[in-house]
């Protein structure tokens, strides 16, 4: 049997869909991990991005740490949080800010760092003071970038939330580490398809999301490319 | 911490090192390797771009764990399974750099090379492959940093690296084997990144040292 076989029996089978345990449950436990990190992730990585990209100063810092951040394997961090602060929020939450961050900061950076430097100029020149610069210009030209991002990061947390449930907590992983501890490869292939189909949801989630906050004049400009 | 494990277990230590280098760093290259054609076949025909370019952010969102997991009926609890998951998702990240790198390179270095009589693969490989780099090297940074990062779960589909020493820790709730791990995964990911950017310079001695 493929993979798919095994998936999709188990996925259909009802009694997986209800009671405790089940797979709305764990999926909720998943994205409740995941959104949690992301939303701190974005509040200490969107400001320092736009900082550092409206400044230009300590952009060469900002690349080198979103880089060496990403060396930082999740799992170890976890399981050394684990062994230490035994079984706080923070063993989970941690290391999945730690994930979330390179992502938003780097495009954030970037998005910001980008902006026509005539347009800034326009900006200043009509009276904006740096605040009015920076919240009605430089971030809703930055958008989209910003938004590419946050998808990248809600992509790995969704994805790495799962290793979670390797420390005794919920969320999809729970199907994936107790089908690998009792020989059952079903749950392990249903929750990598539950792992898939979240992947490609926070996907069109995004998609939607940059369809409606990103300004109208930006979308026709691109458009108009 | 305990710093005597460290001496008394230095050759397997180093064995599983291996293991974690050559789980990282082999779906970075095989990326690469699998990238570059597509991505100048892509930059030439740009019908063939969009196409590529919808399966690979598809693919992209698909979770290399969910691959390890995935994967097992075809490829079983091997090294090959891990290998084949960070392939794909280093073919994710290298595949855009390399459009985007090719697509940079101004029309007028284009127009200059064909008028000093370059041809069409003479000026990609002299010209636009050079000017490309460092955008190619980017992508291929960030794919060789994270698979090495990642194969830190190879141990839970049985896939032996320095992953061992994170579930062995954990299981013995000793920490030396955490950090041990958790250190030499860093110090691997930072040394394979130096290694491009060292790459880089050497590849592309016009430009700014920085």
């Amino acid at each position: 049997m493929s993979f798919f076989n095994y998936a999709w029996d188990w996925v259909t089978q009802s009694a997986n869909w209800h009671g405790a345990g089940s797979i709305p449950q764990q999926v909720l436990a998943q994205l409740g991990y995941a959104g949690a990190a992301l939303l701190i992730a974005a509040l200490i990585a969107i400001p320092a991005g736009v900082a550092i990209g409206h400044t230009g100063r300590g952009a060469v810092v900002v690349i080198n740490i979103g880089n060496a951040m990403r060396a930082i394997p999740t799992l170890a961090l976890l399981i050394l949080l684990a062994l230490y602060i035994t079984f706080s929020f923070l063993t989970w939450l941690v290391p999945l800010v730690v994930l979330a961050i390179p992502p938003i900061l780097v495009n954030t950076y970037e998005g910001v760092a980008g902006v026509d430097p005539g347009v800034r100029d326009a900006a200043k020149g009509t009276g904006m003071t740096a605040w009015q610069q920076v919240t009605r210009v430089e971030v809703p030209i930055a958008l989209p970038l910003i938004l590419v991002g946050l998808r990248t990061g809600a992509i790995f947390v969704v994805a790495t939330a799962t290793l979670v449930a390797y420390l005794g907590l919920g969320g999809v992983g729970r199907f994936i580490f107790d089908g690998l501890d009792s020989y059952n490869y079903s749950p392990v292939a249903g929750g990598a398809l539950v792992l898939m189909v979240l992947a490609v949801l926070v996907l069109v989630f995004f998609a939607v999301l940059a369809r409606l906050v990103v300004p109208a004049g930006l979308r026709k400009q691109r458009r108009s490319e | 911490m305990n710093w005597s494990w460290i001496p008394a277990h230095g050759s397997e230590i180093w064995a599983y090192a291996k293991d974690s280098a050559l789980l990282g760093i082999t779906p970075a290259l095989l990326g690469l390797v699998i990238s570059l054609p597509l991505g100048i076949v892509a930059a030439r025909w740009r019908w063939f771009n969009a196409p590529v370019l919808g399966v690979v952010s598809v693919l992209y969102a698909i979770p290399s764990i969910a691959l390890f997991f995935a994967l097992i009926p075809a490829l079983g609890l091997t090294d090959t399974n891990v290998i084949v998951a960070l392939t794909l998702f280093s073919l994710c990240v290298i595949f855009p750099n390399v459009v985007a790198g090719l697509h940079a390179v101004p029309d007028s270095v284009r127009q200059s090379a064909t008028a000093m009589g370059y041809g069409a693969l003479r000026r990609l490989a002299m010209v636009e492959l050079p000017l490309a780099v460092p955008v190619i090297i980017g992508g291929l940074r960030v794919a060789v940093v994270s698979s090495i990062s990642l194969t830190s779960v190879s141990q839970l589909i049985g896939v032996y690296s320095l992953s061992y020493y994170l579930i062995d820790g954990y299981q013995r709730q000793f920490p030396t084997e955490i950090y041990v791990a958790l250190v030499l995964i860093i110090v691997l990911a930072v040394a394979c990144d130096l290694v491009l950017v060292g790459v880089r310079r050497v590849l592309t001695p016009w430009m700014a040292r920085s």
